[in-house]
């Protein structure tokens, strides 16, 4: 047991030892970065924004800076479900898979089915969260690991999508417009924004105030920490698991909305790797793969870091090959700076 | 309050002087596999009484405890909650009926503070709309509550309720766990082992706690390894062995040395009801 350093009395030899050694910077640093789980990646998309503008000045420009920021919203989407089910110390590898099947299906029951927009988008979110929904049911259910039952899903999804749409792409001049709403874009100062990405910065902060504010986000946060204790200490763990793949669904629904927006078109074959992605951008963030600690404002900051990292290397000229590489080093110092914030000990 | 009770009195299975048991387990089976936890076990708790479980490791006394803060399922037997028969199918429903549990694994989140542990799982919301309507947690409510409880329990090194409890040495964790209990338990408080990593002086705030619930009418069970500190707050000590409740004896009927021997099978009890099998 520690003893509490009262007032006037005289500091043992150990006392001013533990005193000393614990304003060391390195564990000063340590006990704030665990603290705060986002101030490592804000530090690093500040440096990374810093370099790569010394390296091409076209960097940071309006232009560039609106182009990134649009070219990583999908990811960033997908990311906060992914975040939040990370947090809960599980993985989903069928983010994209969901998100192809959401799309696939809002187009083509609009475009080919002449189903009216605003029904059409619920269809694809409902399915989305359904599709969420089925996830959870697996791991809580079936008490399967998360990687497995989404592996699994993965496939399902992606195969469902292929066959209900044919293979074949809906172009945006087939659709209603509401399904190309989020990609209108409007200017403020030089930035170009689009309402997709509004729609991905709304998500963020309702997700991110349910987390820090509510119940539901700290009860995400114990059973990530320790499901048993968890259960032990009153929580219902596995409904709070199952609403986490739910949410997660309906995100992933939406975030198909803002995909047809952003490309213009509904592909079954595109942002196949946006789980892998996504994954990506939540460690980066600093959310924990064990669960229990990190954030959605973590998350927002590693998706804009490893578009940064993609686009500076592209405008200085590097060798898309190169860029892959560099972003996989990142991921592995993320992951060794998190191991080494963990260790914090009282 | 001192309910001084003679061991073959306990005979008599639902009252003591006519009083109904708070909590009442009787003929508790509780197996894992091929292990028997618990062999059929009857465990009775009267209001304001301090009723001390001991037992070798594995003997069951975590077991036991489990069953009736709803933990685990009992696969035979049944329990009464002031005389009502009461199936806890999951810890929040055992919680919800007052009884609140010290496990010996302590069951708090280290990634939360102090406060979000003490209120975990009950949780207060701000009032009006912002509550209501946007489910905002009264954070500042709770720190300050959570801030009365921990002090009531006289442990002064714990000072900021918005510590994360991984920060906290192994003594405060447990006093972090026993405060939560302290302040929530309105019908029984389990104890599993709560002085375990405490130093004398914590470990006597316990007891010194421990003694303030029994004196509000509250029962406490208390599973303990130290002896002295047994025979110091228990008004009746159930001897679990092998599974079973081998003897209900108090402090003043045996000494210390005898209740090591009914532990450790050395000294037998006869007359004592733990040998029959509930009814
Ligand atoms: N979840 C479980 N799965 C399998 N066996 C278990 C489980 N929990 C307890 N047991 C077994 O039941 C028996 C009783 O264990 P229990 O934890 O109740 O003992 P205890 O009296 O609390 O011991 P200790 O003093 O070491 O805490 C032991 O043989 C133990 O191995
Ligand atoms: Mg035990």
């Amino acid at each position: 047991m520690t003893t509490v350093v009262s007032g006037g009395r005289k500091q043992s030899a150990a006392e001013a030892e533990l005193s000393r050694r614990s304003q060391s910077p390195a564990q000063r640093l340590q006990h704030l970065l665990h603290a705060n789980p986002a101030i490592s990646p804000a530090l690093i998309l500040v440096v990374t924004v810093i370099v790569f503008s010394i390296i091409n000045p076209r960097f940071f420009t309006a232009n560039a800076q609106s182009t990134l920021v649009q070219q990583s919203a999908i990811v960033m989407a997908l990311a906060i479900g992914q975040t939040l089910i990370i947090l809960t110390a599980g993985i989903d590898l069928s983010v994209g898979a969901i998100t192809i099947l959401a799309m696939m299906v809002m187009a083509t029951v609009a475009s080919k089915n002449g189903v009216p927009g605003p029904l059409a988008l619920l269809i694809g979110v409902a399915l989305g969260t359904a599709a969420g929904y089925l996830n959870g049911l697996l791991v809580t259910r079936l008490n399967l690991p998360p990687f497995i039952v989404t592996l699994g899903t993965l496939s399902i999804f992606t195969g469902l999508a292929l066959l209900y749409s044919g293979g074949a792409s809906v172009n945006a001049d087939q659709m209603p417009p509401v399904l190309n709403w989020a990609g209108n874009s409007f200017k403020i100062g030089g930035f170009t924004i689009t309402t997709g990405v509004i729609i991905v910065l709304v998500m963020y902060a309702v997700v991110g105030f349910a987390l820090s504010q509510t119940a539901w986000g700290r009860h995400i946060y114990a059973v990530g920490d320790d499901a048993e204790s968890a259960r032990l200490s009153g929580i219902a763990s596995k409904r709070v698991l199952l609403s986490v793949y739910t949410v997660a669904g309906l995100i992933f629904g939406i975030a198909a909305w803002c995909q047809i927006g952003r490309a213009s078109v509904a592909s079954p074959n595109g942002i196949v790797d946006a789980n892998l992605n996504s994954i990506t951008a939540v460690v980066i963030g600093g959310t924990s793969l064990f669960g229990g600690r990190g954030g959605v404002l973590g998350t927002l900051l590693g998706a804009l870091i490893v578009q940064a990292f993609q686009t500076g290397l592209s405008l200085a000229g590097v060798d898309p090959n190169y860029r892959l590489i560099a972003v996989g080093i990142l991921v592995i110092v993320a992951v060794s700076v998190d191991q080494w914030i963990r260790k914090v000990k009282s | 309050m001192s309910t001084v009770q003679e061991a073959d009195t306990s005979g008599v299975q639902d009252t003591a002087g006519g009083r109904t048991p708070v909590l009442q387990g009787k003929g508790m089976v509780k197996t894992f596999g091929r292990v028997i936890g618990l062999d059929g076990v009857d465990l009775e708790v009267y209001p304001g009484e301090v009723l001390a479980i001991i037992g070798d490791n594995g003997a069951g006394k975590s077991t036991l405890i489990k069953c009736l803060s709803g933990a685990y399922a009992l696969d035979a037997g049944q329990i009464s909650l002031d005389g009502h028969p009461v199936t806890f199918k999951k810890p929040q429903e055992a919680r919800d009926a007052g009884i609140e549990t010290v496990y010996q694994t302590l069951a708090i989140i280290p990634a939360l503070d102090i406060a979000s542990n003490l209120y975990l799982a009950r949780e207060e919301r701000r009032p009006g709309p912002l509550g209501s309507v946007l489910r905002m947690l009264d954070k500042k409510g709770m720190r300050d509550r959570a801030s009365s409880a921990v002090q009531g329990l006289g442990i002064q090194t714990i000072q900021n309720m918005g510590q994360t409890v991984e920060t906290l040495s192994g003594g405060q964790r447990q006093a972090v766990a026993v405060a939560r209990a302290a302040a929530f338990g309105s019908k029984v408080v389990i104890l599993d082992e709560p002085t375990a990593a405490l130093g004398v002086k914590e470990g006597n705030a316990v007891l010194d706690m421990i003694k303030r619930l029994r004196d509000k009418g509250l029962p406490v069970i208390l599973i303990s390894h130290n002896m002295p500190h047994v025979w110091e707050v228990a008004d009746r000590i159930h001897i679990q062995r092998l599974a079973r409740r081998a003897a209900v004896i108090t402090p003043q009927s045996h000494t210390m040395n005898d209740g090591v021997a009914i532990m450790t099978g050395a000294m037998t009890v006869e007359g004592n009801d733990a040998t029959k099998e509930a009814v």
